[in-house]
């Protein structure tokens, strides 16, 4: 009965998205308040319907009821609750519901919680979110409808695959759909905007939160997608360039562009248009990747089953969104009055900068994701753009924008001294430099670009707080004065600069970890030891280690250096007996900010007949900064998000502006 | 019931970097440390989306044996390279050639970059005007706030 119940509330939501849609563009038409309210009204109902389809299916999970197509399919009785419940949004049509239960939720809070909005501008906004609703959740209902009954339910469920069976990986869709979904709305307030014709400090001042919440929920996402990936895929690599993490990385990396370039239509109305382009541009590579994750013209090795038919249909709203939203751009945006003007160095120049090199970083991803597609439509052949051209073309572009990245913060706006600014820096950049000739004579084989690397990553950290010292004018008064100005600096500065500082450590462990990760196979019988860099590793025992639903052994295996005892890894291999599947669970220890990783391998027999392990590790230098640069740029983003200036919604903001000092 | 492909294919990664068991490695370091570099930049091309020195598919096994071999008779990076493309197409290369047909792909990045800069240039070498005096438009404006 829940089941059936979900799927009239799913039926419900897309009809009250289509009314949503309409008496909001009549409310806007006509100028009525009342017609307003109700589209406003039907966009919190739309949420409540999805709200509920979704706990429909949760319960369908929950309670293991397999006459539910896709609880047969994906899970069992068996399974853990956690992830009977991850079950929810772990397949196609689920994890669209998680993406139609977030369009319809965002939709409601501006709907309801757009205070400060003027009315026409929110009516249209409104309508957008409604559209887009409609189209997704027209999709959820004729062509992805998770609550279809068997009509012959089986007694058991097929389960789902081991590998996603992993904490980390059933909270990681959450934050990222959320982050994707969380664009939609800056889409909508750009489609407004245009069709207001208004594009002003007040307008960026109203997407930034959107945009910031987004881009800080993103980062989390892929953050734990990536972790997952380094320790439950067991070949301790952390990001492969493959389509399906190309497709979350490219609204991430749009959002990063469209964060910069609000900052100045916000601060000087300059770039509104750029703004507008890029708050469109976010979304439409959200669906996007969408669309590529479920249609199957990828090869990846995350991807969700195929369907070509529903890939049509992703294709077609994807083409629909976009289509409209940036026909719109090209009608609109040539009537938008210029902006403030600026001189070649200030900070805008600086924004711009970043933008340019951010957008040539995306175009970068798009081409390596898409152009093997594009070539083959064309000629016929195939050709693989892997890793070795993300190397070459990505990274060079990143390395150059976060050399400058340091300096732009330095500059004042409008026109700006960079000869002041560099003499501000030269501390950090001597620390930097010195790094990097330590990291380069201390580590063998000598990397010069890991060096670099390092030493880039080092600026970062250096600049960052440079730039912090500088506005405290540390050194130059009292410490007691000092302090009392960095208590004084608003929150929105101290998430620029830690996320800025998350980078750095993201770079000089990424650049560390690449170029130095220490790596060691072996077969060991029990007592048998291998060594890995400055470790020893001795296989103690193994031993049996089942679970709810799967069948393991386990190693114990102790970790040394000089004699001494560091840790104990305790990996293990798992049996799947309904997949039929074999994981391995890799261990990681010891604490600290570099991992020793132990995988087990499969068991064989040594040359007296006595059974050896294959056992294979990797001494991962400085790997932890890697996942935890990115959570220090999320809190950034938080932290950023709580200053009261970007609170949606407070009416005495407005008249604020004027009395802020400049940064 | 049957398993997603998708997902069926996502286990393969599993029993995984085979490229490091010890039974099949090279004698020679350097030579060894060789041949894993070329692994890294070699297509499993039955495979979703890994390379030869991540798959344990049976045919990354046989490209592995057969990159190793080469690598012990002495044969370049280059000659390898171009043994397993006229083999298996250009699709077995993970890092794309610079080619006519992949130029695109190579230089559109760089070229953004470049075109974005000389608009900055030839921005800046225009005087800036207009900064600090207003046009009779915006003096009404003004008058306008300040009378209305």
């Amino acid at each position: 009965m829940t089941a059936e119940l979900g799927s009239f509330a799913l039926v419900l939501a897309l009809v009250l998205s289509l009314a949503q849609a309409g008496l909001s563009i009549a409310g806007r038409v006509r100028g009525s308040a009342a017609l307003a309210g109700a589209g406003e009204g039907a966009a919190a109902g739309a949420f409540l319907g999805v709200a509920f389809a979704f706990f429909a299916l949760m319960i369908a999970f929950v309670t293991s009821d397999f006459s539910v197509a896709n609880v047969a399919e994906n899970s069992h009785t068996a399974k853990p609750l956690l992830y009977k419940i991850a079950g929810v949004w772990g397949s196609h049509d689920g994890s669209m519901l998680l993406w139609c239960l977030a369009l319809t939720g965002f939709g409601a809070v501006i709907a309801l919680g757009g205070e400060g909005l003027p009315a026409r501008l929110k009516a249209s906004a409104v309508a957008t979110q409604g559209v887009l609703g409609a189209l997704f959740l027209a999709y959820a209902v004729f062509a992805s409808n998770p609550l279809i009954r068997l009509a012959n339910p089986p007694v058991e469920g097929a389960s789902m695959n081991p590998v996603l069976q992993d904490p980390f990986l059933a909270i990681h869709p959450p934050f990222l759909y959320a982050g994707y979904v969380g664009m939609s709305v800056v889409y909508s307030l750009a489609v407004a905007a245009l069709i207001e014709g208004r594009i002003d400090a007040a307008w960026a001042r109203w997407v930034r939160p959107w945009a910031l919440a987004s881009w800080s929920l993103l980062t989390i996402g892929i953050t734990l997608g990536s972790f997952w990936a380094y320790y439950e895929l067991g070949w301790g690599g952390w990001w492969a360039w493959d389509p399906v993490e190309n497709a979350s990385f490219m609204p991430w990396l749009a959002a990063t562009a469209l964060l910069h370039s609000a900052v100045v239509t916000e601060k000087r109305g300059a770039l509104a248009a750029w703004t507008v382009f890029l708050a469109l541009t976010a979304f439409t590579f959200s669906m996007l990747g969408a669309f590529l994750v479920r249609s199957g013209v990828l090869m990846s090795v995350h991807a969700f089953a195929v369907s070509p038919k529903r890939g049509m249909l992703l294709l077609s709203i994807l083409g629909v969104a976009a289509g409209g939203g940036f026909g719109l751009f090209a009608w609109r945006a040539p009537s938008l009055p210029p902006g403030g003007l600026f001189a070649p160095i200030s900070r805008e120049t600086a924004l711009v900068i970043n933008n340019l090199f951010v957008s040539a970083a995306v175009t970068t991803v798009l081409l390596g994701t898409l152009y093997p597609l594009i070539r083959q439509a064309l000629t016929g052949d195939m050709a693989s753009f892997g890793p070795p051209y993300f190397n070459l073309t990505f990274t060079p572009l990143m390395a150059m924008v976060l050399l400058i990245l340091p300096i732009g913060p330095l500059l004042a706006w409008k026109r700006a001294d960079l000869l002041g600014a560099l003499q501000r820096l030269w501390a950090a950049a001597l620390i930097a430099l010195a790094a990097a000739l330590l990291v380069l004579a201390l580590n063998h084989p000598a990397k010069a670009f890991a060096a670099i690397g390092v030493g880039l990553g080092v600026w970062l950290v250096t600049g960052s707080l440079a730039e912090v010292a500088d506005r405290a004018r540390l050194g130059r008064v009292r410490i007691g004065e000092a302090l009392r100005r960095l208590g004084r600096l608003p929150r929105g500065a101290w998430g620029m600069t830690l996320a800025h500082v998350g980078v750095g450590v993201f770079v000089i462990g990424a650049s560390f970890e690449t170029a130095w990760r220490v790596e060691a196979a072996r077969t060991l019988g029990i007592g048998d030891q291998m060594s890995l860099g400055a470790y020893q590793l001795t296989l103690k025992r193994v031993g049996p280690a089942d679970g709810p639903n799967f069948e393991a052994e386990r190693a114990l295996i102790s970790v040394t250096k000089d004699g001494r005892e560091v840790c104990q890894a305790t990996p293990a291999r798992r049996f799947y007996p309904v997949q039929r599947q074999t994981t391995s669970k890799v261990s990681i220890c010891p604490p600290g900010l570099s991992d020793i990783y132990v995988v087990l391998g499969d068991r064989r027999d040594g040359p007296a007949g006595q059974p050896v392990w294959l056992v294979r590790a990797y001494w991962n230098r400085l790997s932890r900064l890697i996942f935890g640069g990115p959570l220090i740029m999320a809190l950034g983003g938080a932290i950023s998000l709580s200053d009261r200036r970007l609170r949606i919604g407070l009416p005495q903001r407005a008249a604020r502006p004027v009395l802020e000092p400049a940064e | 019931m049957r398993l997603a492909p998708g997902l069926a294919a996502l286990a393969a990664v599993f029993c995984l970097a085979a490229a490091a068991d010890p039974r099949d490695r090279l004698s020679d370091p350097g030579q060894e440390a060789r041949a894993r570099a070329l692994f890294q930049q070699i297509r499993c091309v039955v495979c979703q989306n890994e390379s030869i020195d991540d798959s344990e598919a049976e045919l990354a096994r046989d490209l592995r044996q057969t990159v190793r071999a080469q690598v012990a008779a002495g044969r370049s990076d280059a000659e390898i390279r171009r043994f397993l493309v006229q083999r298996y197409g250009e699709f077995i290369l993970l890092r794309p050639r610079f080619s006519p047909a992949n130029a695109a792909a190579w230089l559109t990045p760089f070229a953004i970059v470049i075109g974005g800069v000389a608009v900055l240039v030839l921005r800046a070498r225009k005087p800036a005007t207009g900064g600090d005096t207003l046009t009779p438009e915006e003096e009404a404006r003004i008058a306008r706030l300040r009378d209305g």
